[in-house]
């Protein structure tokens, strides 16, 4: 394993350099989150907190709200939130607009990548970047210092060379979209990343490479939100903490031990438990 | 990791691009306060004596003129394109208007400084050492050119690229051979008004075998007020030649409409090859509809010899209305004709524009690439034409036309046109009409990019097909322009 190597390539990115690595502070805070889209409410009643370092993973079966939670933390605007609160190392993050998020480190991975005709992945990829550098106070990568950064980077999650002169996720298949979500993701490296069904639609060889790129961007200073429908990611990435999402209420959050428990029981099991409980 | 020095460059780069990006106003919308000659407004055969007279010109092209007017005076102005167009009144505009200077100037020195000035200001100095290497100018404003720079240098290889009238006059056997033999003053009605009253304009020769070596461009700037402006290109590439040509156009910001009706002629002969761009900024009017240019523009080349090549590209994003189809006629056998264009309208612009491709020869192809945007309250049609003759087989044609919308109070509209005469011609139109989506902008907003950075990394791909076949020196122009003719239209 070439954990250590990797962390000492990473702490010396002046960004993370300036948290104390030994202490974990809080990232994320979400408070009593209810959220709604075009008047129906999806998620009743979040509450979350994240701290650096960790993996949290969170489940849950179909339309349970996962994505919802996922795209609310994200900014995109047709998700109401009707009340609570989300703060972001102490800043409301509720306030800021999608991009200012995206350059204070945080990253969503769709379930959904978009396609982008006649955009360049190289081209979007350097706009990306470089604004998150303007953002940081770091001056735009000259093209060479880019192309190098890039190589790098698609290295170190095994990304196919050629997909980054095609265009933004044009003609790509559903494997090498995910991939291409973790290749930006190793690019932007982001502080708080969230991953939104990464998993679906993968065979076991693509999953293997996606959890591996996850695996090495990961270190003392970021945090990665999975959010799964099946355990078997989990097999690879290793979370913190499993939260159980069902019918837009987090209804159970325990250590890793919880997927494996899901995954012999199924989802019926939650929900008997949480019909039952209901009443209450 | 960046080397300071190339970084703080790249910055100031980039702050440039955004300080240009972020100005909403119309940038070359300034006026130049220079005396200017004009006839009286109006139009008759006494004022195309007056304009022939002033020019000194050779009888047999004052009665061609004067041929025209008459046939014109028997035409109405079409009225089958999808715009409305307010009625002009041909006796208000004022058919010539130059900018006083002494002498005809014989070197840059002789240039009357305000008017270096004003094209300094455009960004196309006259000077040949400031200018980027490998690109010849000439200058017209108004109704005359200024300075055609690089013309000694080009002489060497036997290039002629001059101004109109000095190729009336130094060339008076090509311009006759050429002049109306590919859009004759009968062709339509804005071409017969062009032929009686055109002004200036570029000439070039480009003769056998020879590849010129520099991209050729005419910058065309609209000064005076009330004033029309009629400019002629001829443009005639001998056997086996190939030049590239390039035309700006730019003009001040007013509130009356200004007319701009002009001819461009292309003949390209055997084995020659010529590639035609134009990036189109005339004045569009300001976010009511009030005023801007109405480009009116006849535009259309010649296939004569076998093998010979014509491509056009344009980008579109200035004036009120255009009205406007650069067409090839692919006589030569196994000739071939490009079209390719991006045409942007936003706020009140109307634009109706395309191509037609008429085949002839045997084994000839055309292609035909659209990309029209619309933005705002616009109306934005493409109209092409594929029209392939009895005798012409083998005949292929591809013709892609997109549009993309951004908003919903603007229009987008395609009038394809096929008319084939031989069974074993392959015509193929593909046609699509997309919006921006929101999932397309917050997919970017996300990756850290705002909302008008999206928009505009949108846009330049949708057109990147067409941009690619600009001269590499206008591409980056014509990427910047785009952003600017879509500012403030999102959001």
């Amino acid at each position: 394993m070439t954990h250590y190597s990797l962390l000492t390539f990473f702490s010396s990115d002046s960004r993370l350099t300036t948290h104390d690595s030994r202490n974990l502070l809080v990232m994320l805070q979400i408070k009593n989150l209810s959220v709604s889209i075009q008047g129906k409410q999806i998620l009743y009643d979040i509450n979350l907190e994240i701290k650096t370092g960790e993996v949290h993973a969170i489940m849950g079966p179909n339309g349970s709200g996962k994505s919802t939670l996922a795209t609310t933390l994200a900014g995109r605007e047709n998700m109401e939130v009707t009340h609570g609160s989300v703060t972001y190392f102490g800043e409301n993050l509720l306030e800021m607009p999608p991009e200012e998020r995206a350059r204070k480190g945080i990253f969503l991975g769709f379930q959904y990548p978009v396609e982008i005709p006649g955009v360049s992945m190289v081209n979007f990829m350097k706009t990306a970047v470089n604004e998150q550098r303007k953002y940081r106070g770091l001056p735009p990568f000259s093209a060479a210092d880019f192309l190098k950064f890039m190589r790098e980077k698609k290295d170190l999650v095994s990304f196919d060379s050629q997909l980054t002169n095609r265009s933004v996720n044009e003609g790509f298949s559903g494997g090498e979209k995910k991939k291409n979500e973790i290749f930006q993701m190793a690019m932007l490296e982001p502080v708080l990343a969230i991953l939104d069904e990464t998993d679906s639609g993968l065979d076991i060889d693509a999953l293997r490479i996606v959890a591996n790129g996850v695996n090495k961007l990961k270190n003392q200073n970021n945090a990665t939100l999975v959010i799964t429908h099946y355990q078997r990611l989990l097999d690879y990435i290793i979370p913190d903490f499993v939260h159980v999402l069902y019918d837009g209420r987090i209804v159970k959050s325990s250590g890793k031990e919880l997927a494996l428990i899901l995954e012999e029981k199924g989802y019926d099991w939650i929900r008997k438990e949480y019909s039952n409980g209901a009443g209450m | 990791m960046v080397t300071s020095e190339g970084a703080t460059e790249m910055e100031n780069n980039q702050d440039r691009i955004i300080h240009e990006v972020t100005q909403n106003e119309y940038k070359y919308g300034f006026y130049t306060d220079i005396e200017t000659e004009l006839v009286p407004p109006g139009l008759n055969e006494d004022i195309i004596r007056m304009i022939s007279g002033r020019k000194k010109e050779p009888e047999w092209l004052l009665e061609w003129r004067l041929k025209a007017f008459r046939h014109w005076q028997t035409m109405k102005m079409p009225s089958w394109a999808h715009l409305k167009i307010p009625e002009i009144n041909y006796q208000d505009i004022i058919y010539f208007a130059a900018p006083r200077q002494k002498v005809k100037p014989e070197s840059l020195d002789d240039v009357d400084p305000q008017l270096r000035e004003t094209f300094d200001k455009l960004g196309i100095p006259l000077d040949e050492q400031k200018r980027l290497t490998g690109v010849a100018v000439d200058a017209v404003m108004d109704s005359v050119s200024i300075k055609t720079t690089f013309s000694e240098t080009l002489a060497e290889l036997g290039i002629i690229f001059c101004s109109f009238s000095d190729a009336v006059k130094n060339h008076p056997d090509l311009v006759r051979q050429y002049l109306g033999s590919v859009v004759p003053y009968t062709d339509n009605y804005f071409a017969a008004l062009n032929s009686a009253v055109f002004s200036d304009g570029s000439f070039c020769y480009v003769p056998r075998g020879v590849r010129c070596p520099m991209e050729l461009s005419t910058y065309f700037r609209i000064n005076a007020a009330n004033t029309g402006q009629f400019e002629r290109t001829l443009l005639v590439a001998d056997e086996e030649s190939y030049v590239s040509y390039l035309e700006g156009c730019t003009a001040p910001m007013r509130d009356e409409n200004q007319l701009h009706a002009a001819v461009v002629e292309i003949v390209s002969m055997r084995k020659a090859e010529v590639k035609y761009s134009t990036v189109q900024n005339w004045y569009p009017g300001d976010k009511e509809g009030k005023g801007g240019i109405y480009n009116f523009v006849t535009k259309r080349g010649m296939c004569k010899g076998d093998y010979s090549k014509i491509s056009w590209t344009q980008v579109e994003t200035g004036s009120a209305i255009t009205w406007k189809y650069p067409s090839c006629i692919l006589r030569g056998n196994n000739s071939t004709g490009e079209f390719y264009s991006v045409a942007v309208t936003n706020n009140h612009q109307q634009a109706d524009t395309g191509t037609k491709m008429i085949h002839i020869g045997k084994n000839s192809s055309s292609t035909i690439v659209s990309k029209g945007i619309s933005a705002g309250h616009s109306q934005n049609s493409y109209r092409g034409l594929v029209k392939v003759l009895k005798n012409a087989t083998n005949v292929r044609n591809f013709s892609q036309c997109d549009s993309l919308l951004l908003g919903d109070k603007c229009g987008a509209h395609t009038f394809p046109y096929i008319e084939v005469e031989n069974s074993s011609a392959v015509v193929e139109h593909e046609a699509t009409t997309s919006k921006i989506s929101e999932e397309q902008i917050f997919y970017c907003n996300q990756r850290g990019i705002n909302l008008e950075n999206a928009v505009n990394l949108i846009v330049n791909g949708y057109a990147k097909e067409v941009l690619n076949k600009l001269p590499m020196e206008f591409a980056v122009e014509a990427q910047k322009l785009l952003q600017i003719s879509l500012e403030g239209s999102v959001g």
